[in-house]
């Protein structure tokens, strides 16, 4: 997957966790946490559907990686280029 | 290997929600259920053509549909499930009654500061500052937790009668310690009661439990009935510890797995492991109630019973403990009535009109009784009951075309809790934690309460605990 494409999966992971959100708007370079009613627990969600969708498994102390879709797509890019979208 | 990636005892709701956490992550779960049906104290049952709730007198912890925030948004996001398969009708408005003063809240926090402004006028900014102290569910430490909610009310609040009024619903809907409340369960059901507010389903928890079977089934969970837990296998591993890597059932089928998340609380779960010294070992609960059920031949509101729940008391003071002298305590009772909901149109009125009422009840005293004299108390107790409650409501006795009355003994046998205690033990495990490895609690003794609070108590062990490893 290219960036473009990791970013779309992201925002279908989002758009599961969270079906009331309004996604469309999304700043890349802002946390999700300041314009996504997410917790904690959301976030788990990301890292869980990661792995269910493409068994990559994420160390936890990477988790601050996930904060915006920026970040989260800049450290997927490695681990997912050899995966093919779907 | 292990048969399953996780065994989860007890399909009650924190049980139920956990096993759809864990199902739709894909590990291999199975649920073990001892009752013949599922529920644990939120159940219900059939009787004379009847349908009734156990538990169940309304869902906390109220939100609208389309809300985002608040425990029930985010519980439905981590079930991957809709506000419709809870669809709460919100509450009418309730009362706390004591003596001389009432005070009516309803879902909207405007209504509680008024009656407070106007039965308490001295009062008015000091509840100001009790709203500010509540603390945030996610700011719950233990070390917050556990402080007395007495000591802070106390130093918040001035006129006493206000402080035994508002603990007053808080305690009947969620405290398992006498006489004091801690601080984290206090705000907690604080949010859940007085700031989130109440709420029923049409078909009352029927509704819920359908739904939330439906999901786990769908996403390959294995659910076992009449499938006891008589054991909770150990071993002792490398480092001296020891873990759970199993179960046996009631029947001297052995189960293995890889973990063990169990809602059968934190004594009755230590008494089914092998082998284990614990230097203190924790207390079982000690407060159960009794409940009659009371179906009328017209609705309650006609009587002028219009409330959905009435919290009383009969004096200035409210005593939470066990009943000293007797069976029951009807000095303090809760009077609900599922009618009082504001359903939908087309939902129409319930098939039944019903009030039931809830008193404080001894565990020990109604389970010495023999077959007769346990059939003669529950009589004598439905008319005492309903006694002490009409000093409150509307006299609807002679309305009264059916009844029935559950007791400690039921809540013992649906829930599996030492002294049917209804709340579980009154310290709390947070961390839902236990001396073995691999062996976690979920349920009424990590510590959220209420059908909300339960089946968060579920999925946030199954996160912590059951996921990442």
């Amino acid at each position: 997957m290219i960036a473009s494409e990791i970013r779309d999966e992201i925002l279908d992971i989002l758009g599961d966790i969270a079906p009331d959100e309004d996604l469309s708007n999304l700043a890349d370079d802002k946390p999700f946490r300041e314009q996504l009613e997410l917790d904690s627990m959301d976030f788990l969600d990301i890292v869980m559907e990661l792995r269910k969708r493409h068994r990559i498994q994420i160390p936890e102390e990477d988790y601050t990686h996930l904060a915006s879709m920026g970040s989260t797509v800049a450290y997927l890019e490695p681990l997912m280029k050899d995966i093919a979208k779907k | 290997m292990a048969e399953y990636d996780t065994i989860i005892i007890g399909a009650g709701l924190s049980g139920l929600a956990a096993g759809i956490r864990l199902a739709y992550y894909e590990q291999r779960v199975c649920i073990l259920e001892r009752h013949t049906t599922i529920g644990g104290l939120n159940s219900f049952y059939r009787l004379r053509g009847r349908d009734y709730d156990v538990g169940l007198h309304a869902v906390t912890n109220f939100s609208s549909q389309g809300a985002r925030k608040g425990p029930l948004a985010r519980l439905l996001r981590q079930l991957r499930m809709g506000w419709d398969d809870f669809a709460l009708a919100p509450q009418v408005g309730s009362t706390i009654a004591f003596p001389e003063v009432r005070l009516d809240f309803s879902n909207d926090l405007a209504l509680l500061e008024s009656e407070i402004a106007r039965a308490f006028p001295a009062q008015r900014d000091n509840f100001q500052r009790l709203l500010a102290r509540i603390v945030d569910y996610d700011d719950l430490s233990q070390d917050v937790f556990d402080l007395s909610a007495r000591q802070i009310l106390a130093d918040t609040i001035t006129d006493p009668l206000l402080i035994e009024m508002l603990f007053c619903p808080l305690m009947w809907y969620g405290n398992a310690r006498e006489d004091d409340m801690d601080f984290g369960q206090f705000s907690i059901m604080f949010r859940a009661l007085y700031l989130e507010g109440m709420g029923r389903p049409h078909a009352g928890i029927r509704l819920i439990l359908r739904n939330l079977v439906r999901r786990y089934r769908a996403l390959g969970g294995e659910l076992k009935l009449r499938s006891g837990v008589s054991r909770i296998v150990t071993e002792k591993g490398a480092d001296g510890e020891e873990r759970a890597v199993g179960v046996v059932l009631d029947g001297g089928q052995q189960l293995t797995a890889r973990r063990v998340l169990s809602s059968a609380g934190m004594v009755e779960t230590l008494r089914l492991c092998d082998h284990l010294s614990v230097a203190t070992p924790p207390r079982a609960g000690q407060l159960s109630f009794v409940e009659s059920l009371s179906v009328l031949d017209r609705p309650p509101r006609s009587l002028g019973c219009d409330r959905t729940i009435v919290f009383f008391n009969d004096s200035e003071t409210f005593h939470w403990r066990r009943p000293a002298e007797e069976l029951c305590d009807v000095r303090t009772g809760v009077i609900c009535s599922p009618n009082n909901f504001a359903y939908a149109a087309d939902d129409g009125e319930l098939a039944d009109n019903m009030i039931r009422i809830t008193a404080l009840a001894d565990f020990g005293r109604w389970q010495a009784l023999g077959e007769e004299a346990y059939r003669l108390a529950k009589l004598r107790w439905y008319d005492r009951l309903s006694a002490s409650a009409v000093r409150f409501v509307p006299d609807f006795r002679s309305r009264v075309i059916d009844t029935d009355m559950f007791t400690p003994t039921t809540i013992r046998r649906f829930t599996g809790h030492d002294n049917g205690a209804i709340y579980g033990a009154p310290h709390k495990q947070l961390d839902g934690t236990t001396p073995v490895e691999n062996l976690y609690l979920c349920g009424t003794d990590q510590g959220f309460l209420g059908i909300v609070g339960a089946l968060v108590s579920g999925v946030s062990m199954a996160n912590r605990h059951c996921m990442l490893a």
